[in-house]
């Protein structure tokens, strides 16, 4: 038996549950630790794909970077869960009927019968040596070489906007000028005062 | 064997559940934002798949751009919803009606 069905089923099964307590468990934080989950299954099952390098870069970038970020910033809010949660329930009647419309209209358009085995033929797998980092960095720096530039632009944007949108300026807050202390006179400091010396009664 | 459908279906599974997540979740941002990030995965398993059996690399490449975006979405996301918290001491959606007209 190959394994092949055996890795997705096991994955695909982890990913689904995990998106959807993603979406429904009580605490931000667990929220976010799913969805860590959902992201490194999701990785697996590109491999499975033979993208590895979209699938370590997901878990680099992805697992390693913006879900930290996520979890620093849903740490760092007292957020009071509660008042948030109300209306769950009543949201879930219009949640559950779109879910499932729109997985079976989904899968009308994408299921077997459009793209079975029969009409899209499952490829034979690459050889060994195969890289696909080499073959997606050689189509990257040529063909796409603008769109790779506009999104380091975009990326550099982002920096931009994350920093100035958070940063603020105290004017009350007294920092430290390195400067100043180092232009500072024997002077300015001390005082030398002239006293006769006093005799003890 | 897997077909591409199976990927396919999965990727439309991840993206309903994404969407019942936006509407179970109206209230809070940071739960809104989670599944924005499902959403674009799902997408993202969709060109995967294609990619692969149809034996472009291009597919792998626009995922590529899509995490790149995704990325400066989030960061710029969250950093909105730190200054919100800081000015609102609330993250509830429906605390946000200043721009009420």
């Amino acid at each position: 038996m190959a394994i092949e069905p055996v890795i997705f089923w096991v994955f695909s099964t982890i990913l689904v549950l995990s998106a959807g307590a993603v979406v429904t468990v009580r605490n931000p934080v667990h929220a976010v630790i799913f969805l860590v989950l959902a992201f490194f299954t999701s990785a697996a099952i590109w491999i499975l794909l033979e993208a590895e390098f979209l699938a370590l870069a997901l878990v680099l970038v992805y697992v390693g970077a913006v879900m930290v970020l996520f979890l620093f910033v849903v740490m760092m809010l007292d957020i009071n869960v509660a008042p948030l949660r109300e209306g769950f329930v009543r949201n879930l009647w219009v949640g559950i009927p779109v879910l499932a419309i729109v997985i079976y209209e989904l899968w009308v358009v994408v299921g077997e019968k459009q793209f079975g085995l029969d009409k899209v033929a499952a490829p034979a797998g690459h050889a060994a040596d195969y890289s696909n980092t080499k073959e997606l960095g050689g189509i990257l720096y040529t063909v796409y070489m603008y769109p790779f530039e506009l999104a380091a632009v975009i990326l550099l944007v982002a920096i931009v906007a994350a920093i100035a949108l958070t940063l603020r300026r105290r004017p009350q807050t007294r920092y430290q000028d390195p400067a100043q202390q180092v232009l500072v006179k024997r002077g300015d400091r001390v005082r030398l005062v002239k006293m006769a010396a006093e005799k003890k009664q | 064997m897997i077909s591409l459908s199976h990927f396919l279906v999965l990727g439309a599974i991840l993206f309903s559940i994404a969407m019942a997540g936006i509407f179970l979740n109206r209230k809070n941002v940071i739960i809104l934002l989670m599944a924005i990030e499902l959403l674009l995965l799902a997408v993202n398993m969709n060109f995967v798949a294609f990619s692969h059996y149809h034996g472009d690399t291009a597919g792998q490449v626009f995922v590529f751009f899509i995490l790149t975006v995704a990325a400066a979405e989030a960061a710029i996301g969250l950093a909105i919803l730190i200054v919100l918290f800081r000015n609102r001491r609330t993250i509830n959606v429906d605390h946000l009606n200043s721009l009420k007209g």
